[in-house]
């Protein structure tokens, strides 16, 4: 199947879309990625492990990091934020600030996300990982539903369509499930952003806004190249991501929420010339759907 | 045993003769109906007819009034000998078994008086109360409140104040009798009439002069207790399980009154009649006695009844957008609901969510546009869950087009959706409500395109215009019956709405881009339904009759009404 096809109905754009980049990493680099991703969730799930009530969302973001470097983490793509209970929804979040770890105690029965990026020589995992303390009924009924976002995101990336068509798809089954779509208070209503490895410039474990120094300039130098071929690094739903998903590694991060319970997973998918899959499927939520099968 | 009226005359401790009349098998659960100022037994005529079927019913004149005997001195009227009164009658009609009382007004207030004596559950199974607060505890109610005045507090204070007029006319010497005496007895039938809006029965046997009498008499009630109990009230508990009936449009009793009640009573039912004081027993007979059958079957041993009615509200289009946040709203509000869709899977969709809010939650699969199938699941509703307090006729189809473009067909669809299928849900559940005489509640979604002319929605904005129309005509036909109604104009709201609207004149690939166009404008305008389900939630909780609730279509509103040219002329474009 060549490439160019889907690209036909995009000539009516005002800016000309060419040929889209080659894959550009070989199968040592997917490993490396791959490992990393592993080192990221392996420390939230520690991390979540030791969560119970009382500790702080700061505390718990800390916690997160040290444990990372302890790991071997240079540098971050942004730094570790926690978010318990209503805050995991995003609720009555007005400024970006409030995305920062805060004082929130956590308390029986909340639920919590954990979202970290660490990068190692270059190499950069982005991860969200979902939990709660105690019971929470709500929290259950969107776990389990999340699967299905997983499997829809696959499937139309598969299928070439194009991302922003794949965001209203994704917007879709949140309305069916009577949910709501969280990931549009992150900014730029993002569900995702495209990962490449971070070239090695300027100083590691700098952060500016929460992101790394590095990031800033990664990001900064994808936003205009992408930008002159038609595409963006970042996934949202509106002019900019119409456009069939670029080769490449994409973080992808389905944020629903229900009442002040909100849950995400957050993890690579690969997107080839002509195929997409998950960089990795032993995952915790993975894992979690097939125990429950 | 007989079912006949019969009558006996008991002597109470205080040697004064009560006229009693029985009737219904001796056999079945014993009522005993108290009347209020300045009425007689015959007040409970419609009730006692009722209740007679399966209990054995007992109503007698109190002390001063109709039969009995008359008292001489004001402090005869005191509650201690009243409730004393009441003991005695129930003693004489039912010496083996604990008596269920109901009673109204001052009957209330006396049998209060008996039913937080201690001991009071021995011979009491069970008290309903209807508009007659005990005095104790409305002294202890006014003293809180003016202990700690927040405006809430002066508001309730001043709103029974203003009901209570009369009792200080009362106390003026002279006054009320001379009123009573010269005219006021004689036209008591037209006050009933005119201020309270009951039909007086036919068949008072009292003439004017024997009403003024007892009116005259009765203002010892007010002379001997009033001042006393209210401005130094005891304390008085009570282990009776109570019912109280709250009227809401009461002249005399505001509804306030009742709050915090449990502190004295706290086995208590609460249940309201939208009804005035005396329309209860002279209008809602039949409401009243099935209120009291409940309650009094329910301490016989019979099924539960929950403590304080709770909420049921029906919903239709209940499986997605503004009908599955509304229902969700009121599910969070501890409402029960019931959720009809076309599509029953969306629809029990919206039950999980319910349930994981708390409700109780159910789903149906109905076409509203389908009027035989609306009634028969109103029917089934009702006999399954009730009837409901508070109805959404909320489903409703998307279409766009010019006039000349929308085929019949298409006309068709978005009337039988739009408007019949309000139509038949108002008739279907307005008729269950109004069976039932307790009231409620019909929101019906119109549109902001009601009023809001455009090129491109003839069918729809005149389907909505019809729902409109049909809202107001419904609320001033339903007013009487304490049935309220709301329409509700959304305006541009974030809804699957959009993805599933038709377009005249266009073929499918045509409709489905036009179809992304429009649900892209809407989402980016980014109206959520929840706040369209809390402005509904609103307009039930405060009655509004007109609600829109977008910027856009509070706008259109104003501008409509300054200037119709120009709405009229901006109909032009083709916009949507």
């Amino acid at each position: 199947m060549t490439p160019m096809t889907p690209m036909t109905s995009m000539t009516s754009m005002t800016t000309a879309v060419k040929s889209p980049p080659r894959f550009p990493y070989d199968t040592q680099d997917l490993d490396r990625f791959r490992e990393l991703q592993q080192l990221a969730y392996g420390c939230a799930e520690s991390v979540a492990a030791w969560l119970a009530p009382g500790v702080t969302e700061r505390e718990a973001a800390g916690r997160l990091r040290r444990e990372l470097v302890a790991a071997g983490v240079q540098d971050f793509f942004h730094i570790p934020f926690a978010w318990f209970g209503d805050r995991t929804a995003f609720r009555h979040f007005r400024t970006p600030l409030q995305f920062f770890a805060s004082g929130r105690r956590l308390e029986e029965g909340m639920c919590f996300v954990l979202d970290c990026a660490p990068v190692v020589d270059g190499y950069t995992a982005d991860i969200g990982y979902a939990g709660k303390v105690g019971d929470n009924p709500i929290w259950d009924m969107i776990a389990q539903d999340l699967r299905e976002y997983r499997e829809l995101i696959l499937r139309e990336v598969r299928a070439r369509r194009p991302l922003n068509e794949v965001y209203a798809s994704v917007d879709a089954l949140i309305a069916k499930h009577g949910y709501d779509n969280r990931h549009r208070v992150y900014p730029g209503r993002v569900i995702g952003h495209q990962v490449t490895r971070t070239v090695q410039r300027g100083p590691a474990g700098v952060n500016l806004f929460g992101f790394g120094v590095r990031t800033l300039q990664t990001l900064g130098r994808e936003l205009v190249s992408e930008r002159v071929q038609g595409r963006s690094p970042l996934w949202a739903d509106g002019r900019s991501s119409q456009h069939p998903p670029t080769p490449g590694l994409w973080a992808v991060e389905p944020h629903v929420g229900f009442r002040d319970v909100g849950l995400k997973f957050e993890e690579l998918l690969v997107v080839t010339e002509d195929d997409a899959y998950w960089l990795d499927d032993d995952l915790p939520h993975v894992r979690r759907w097939e125990q429950s099968r | 045993m007989t079912a006949a009226a019969r009558h006996l005359t008991v002597t109470g401790p205080s040697g004064l003769p009560l006229s009693v009349h029985a009737e219904g098998d001796p056999a079945h659960p014993t009522v005993v109906l108290v009347h209020g100022y300045p009425d007689t037994h015959r007040v409970w005529d419609d009730v006692a007819a009722d209740l007679s079927a399966d209990h054995h019913v007992v109503r007698y004149d109190v002390r001063g009034a109709g039969g009995s005997g008359r008292p001489e001195r004001v402090r005869d009227y005191r509650l201690e000998h009243l409730a004393d009164d009441l003991t005695a009658v129930a003693d004489a009609v039912s010496p083996d078994r604990p008596v269920h009382v109901v009673a109204h007004d001052w009957g209330s207030i006396q049998s209060w008086e008996a039913v937080t004596r201690p001991g009071a559950e021995a011979r009491i199974a069970s008290y309903t109360s209807i508009s007659g607060p005990c005095l104790d505890h409305i002294g202890h109610w006014a003293r809180h409140r003016f202990a700690r005045p927040t405006p809430r507090h002066l508001a309730q204070l001043a709103g029974q104040a203003a009901h209570s007029w009369y009792i200080v006319a009362f106390h003026l010497p002279g006054l009320a009798p001379l009123a009573w005496q010269h005219g006021l007895a004689a036209r008591w039938d037209s006050v009933l009439r005119l201020v309270e809006g009951v039909t007086p029965r036919a068949g008072d046997p009292r003439s004017a002069r024997e009403l003024a009498g007892d009116a005259v008499r009765g203002i010892g009630l007010y002379r001997a207790n009033m001042l006393p109990r209210l401005l130094n009230p005891g304390q008085r508990p009570t282990l009776v399980p109570v019912q109280t009936i709250t009227l809401t449009e009461d002249n005399y009793v505001s509804p306030a009154l009742t709050e915090g009640l449990e502190r004295w009573a706290p086995q208590l039912w609460r249940r309201t009649i939208p009804v005035g004081h005396w329309g209860a027993l002279l209008e809602k007979g039949t409401t009243v006695a099935r209120m009291v059958r409940e309650f009094t079957a329910h301490h016989e041993g019979g099924p539960a009844l929950p403590r304080a009615p709770r909420r049921l509200v029906v919903l239709t289009g209940a499986g997605s957008g503004i009908g599955r946040a509304t229902a969700l709203a009121f599910a969070e509000r501890g409402a029960e609901v019931v959720l009809l869709d076309r599509d029953l899977e969306s629809a029990e969709r919206t039950v999980e969510l319910a349930r994981l809010l708390g409700a109780t939650a159910h789903a149906y699969q109905v076409d509203v546009s389908d009027g035989a199938a609306m009634d028969a699941l109103a029917a089934k509703v009702a006999a399954e869950h009730g009837v409901p307090d508070v109805l959404v006729n909320n489903a409703g189809v998307g279409h766009s087009g010019s006039f000349l473009e929308t085929t019949e067909a298409e006309w068709k669809r978005v009337l039988d959706v739009n408007l019949w299928g309000v139509i038949h849900g108002c008739r279907a559940f307005g008729a269950l409500m109004a069976a039932r005489g307790e009231g409620g509640h019909i929101v019906n979604l119109a549109s902001a395109a009601a009023y809001l002319p455009s090129r491109m929605l003839a069918a729809y904005a005149t389907s909505k215009a019809g729902v409109s129309m049909l809202s107001d005509c419904l609320r001033a036909e339903l007013a009487g019956q304490g049935i309220k109604v709301s329409a509700i104009y959304p305006g541009i709201v974030n809804t699957n709405i959009t993805r599933s609207t038709t377009f005249s004149g266009l073929d499918d690939a045509e409709q489905t881009a036009q179809r992304r166009r429009v649900s892209g404008l809407y989402a980016r305008r980014n109206f959520p339904p929840e706040k369209v389900a809390a402005a509904i939630v609103k307009a039930v909780a405060d009655d509004r009759p007109f609600v829109p609730v977008t910027v856009e279509a509070k706008a259109a509103r104003v501008l409509g009404r300054l200037s119709p040219g120009l709405i009229r002329t901006a109909a032009r474009f083709r916009l949507g």
